[in-house]
């Protein structure tokens, strides 16, 4: 059809290709045709490439574009310039009917589930099987096999109606898996869940990764969603990605605002009230610094503090904190209280041992 | 009631029934696949056609705002060449099938519309055609929404019927007119009245019964 099909089908050349990015979008951008006159643009020059068998996670904020590029990579939005390749195949220059046989190795996964009403859990399984002209043996059997996967075995003739939310999603969940698609697409599928349920169901995505080795492109709102699931993370706002990079890098080391945005609610990056209130951006002579500490890695142990406090005798206050754990990885964050003479020896020592810093600002 | 009248209702009943039975069977036959049309080929939808939608949106229109009085005398010589004959009861199952098709098509097209944008989103996620989706997905879909869209039109079609007894079409609304009306047996229009109301009250509970045991969206004890 195009050519870079036969390269990658090339296992020498293959070889040559750095990452295996089972998802690939190059300089891609989206402008849709404004109601009145001026265009709207969703996406402007998209790079992302989504390992094999990965989670990577886009987070931003509503109307950043996250819905388009999610929509791009299994052809319900067409980009306007740029390249969507999704398992060696151009997605936005395939034709209607190639493109319908490139979506069954794409799943996809709805915020509102999108199940039929007028079928029962077990006969929604089945519809893309049926819709891709298995035999009936094979579908029962492939229907049976999902049903247990996701834990619903003993719900397969229940109507969606007679489900609870986590339950519809998890129906969602093994009609996307039906076809054994390589990629699965998660639209904000836990954001009409409660915490415990989203809970249960990003578990279920993580199982589905490490098993069955199925790459999840994810997008979402939710920080608590990428913390909990993701290795990789993409920031998106105003249709660019601003920031992007390993989960733990990007939750221990934002760069952009947007990103802080983010993560100003996750445990100890938030400061209590009261000194919130008080924050001011200039020092005055009775004030005191408020620095936070990033703690990354083994020093998350380490009693800084009481070194701070012997070695230098530099009294701090502690004003929030948490010690944590992601991706796997011990982390944690401390915001104290310097005295403003000491503040400059403090961020030295810090540094000088490894730890984050940064000043945001000055309490009287 | 004297037996001549009991037989007399009776068979207005039956040429009644039959008007309506076969019209709305044939309107249903033309006006699923037009309404399944209108409903799909707007701008941007699954068989975008939007010129085609514009010119058959028009078409039904005009019919449907046709008095369907007016419309059973304007085509006459349609009907001439359809049943031989434009008196009689199988002569009114022409223009009542015309009045009924775009009815029923728009009727069809709006059960069609109510079905969640995502679901054909999801369908077209997972490789569906659009002819699949229309098959797999919108009409079963829509299926409680179309069986009473069909009561309504078939209650509609039993007072179209009445009307069609002015060019001769038989039934009970003939039957009232004639009998009731024209040879002052208001007893016989009474009558006539009652089998009507009997027969739209039957049709309609029938038609709730089965468009409640489609919907699973509602729970079921």
């Amino acid at each position: 059809m195009n050519a870079p099909l036969g390269y990658l089908n090339d296992s020498s050349l293959q070889r040559l290709i750095p990452a295996e990015a089972i998802v690939r979008l190059e300089s891609v951008s989206k402008v849709y045709p404004g109601r009145h006159g001026a265009p709207v643009s969703a996406l402007d020059g998209i790079d992302l490439a989504v390992p094999q068998g990965s989670v990577l996670g886009v987070i931003g904020r509503s109307g950043a574009g996250k819905s388009t590029l999610i929509r791009l990579v299994n052809g319900l939005e067409k980009p306007t310039s740029g390249r969507v390749v999704v398992d060696g195949a151009d997605i936005s220059a395939l034709p209607e009917k190639a493109l319908r046989h490139a979506r069954r190795s794409i799943g996809m996964i709805f915020q509102h589930f999108n199940l039929l009403s007028s079928r029962t859990a077990a006969e929604n399984i089945a519809l893309p099987l049926e819709v891709a002209g298995y035999d009936k043996a094979v579908i029962t059997a492939r229907v049976d096999e999902l049903l247990s996967l996701v834990g619903l075995s003993d719900k397969r003739n229940r109507y969606p109606s007679e489900l609870s939310g986590g339950q519809k999603q998890r129906v969602g969940i093994a009609r996307a898996l039906a076809t054994k698609p390589k990629v699965l697409l998660s639209d904000e599928a836990t954001s009409a869940l409660d915490p415990e349920t989203t809970r249960s169901i990003l578990d279920l995505l993580s199982r589905i990764n490490a098993e069955l080795g199925l790459t999840i492109l994810l997008i979402t709102h939710e920080m608590a969603v990428i913390r909990s699931i993701a290795k990789e993370v993409a920031v998106i706002d105003g249709g660019r990605i601003v920031e992007k990079g390993d989960v733990f890098d990007v939750f221990t080391r934002p760069q952009h605002t947007v990103t802080r945005s983010f993560l100003a609610d996750e445990p100890g990056r938030a400061l209590p009230p009261y000194v919130a209130e008080r924050l001011r951006p200039e020092a005055t002579p009775n004030s005191q610094a408020v620095v936070r500490i990033g703690f990354r890695g083994p020093h998350a142990t380490d009693p800084v503090l009481a070194r701070l406090a012997r070695d230098l005798n530099i009294e701090t206050n502690i004003l929030a904190g948490s010690v944590d754990e992601i991706a796997g990885r011990p982390c944690g964050t401390l915001v104290i209280g310097v005295p403003e003479v000491s503040l400059d020896k403090t961020l030295a020592f810090l540094t000088h041992y490894g730890l984050d810093t940064e000043v945001l600002g000055h309490v009287a | 009631m004297s037996p001549e009248m009991i037989r007399l209702l009776a068979g207005a009943t039956g040429e009644t029934l039959l008007m309506v039975a076969i019209s709305a069977g044939i309107g249903t036959l033309f006006g699923l696949p037009l309404g399944v049309f209108l409903a799909t080929s707007g701008k941007g939808e699954l068989f975008a056609a939007p010129w085609a939608n514009r010119v058959l949106g028009v078409i039904v229109n005009a019919t449907r705002s046709t008095p369907f009085i007016i419309l059973v005398v304007a085509i006459i010589p349609f009907t001439r060449l359809i049943a031989g004959t434009s008196i009689g009861t199988n002569a009114a199952i022409v223009p009542l099938t015309v009045a009924a098709t775009p009815f029923i098509a728009r009727l069809i097209e709006g059960a069609i519309r109510e079905v969640d944008q995502g679901l054909i989103e999801a369908a077209r996620a997972f490789g569906a055609s659009p002819l699949q989706i229309v098959l797999k997905v919108l009409i079963p879909e829509a299926l409680p929404s179309i069986v009473l869209g069909l009561t309504l039109a078939v209650v509609s079609l039993i007072g179209f019927s009445a009307m069609v007894g002015a060019v001769g079409g038989g039934g009970l609304g003939d039957l009232g007119i004639r009998y009731g009306y024209q040879r002052f047996m208001p007893e016989m229009m009474l009558a006539v009245v009652v089998v009507l109301i009997v027969l739209v009250q039957a049709l309609q509970s029938l038609g709730d019964v089965f468009a409640r045991r489609l919907n699973k969206r509602i729970r079921h004890a």
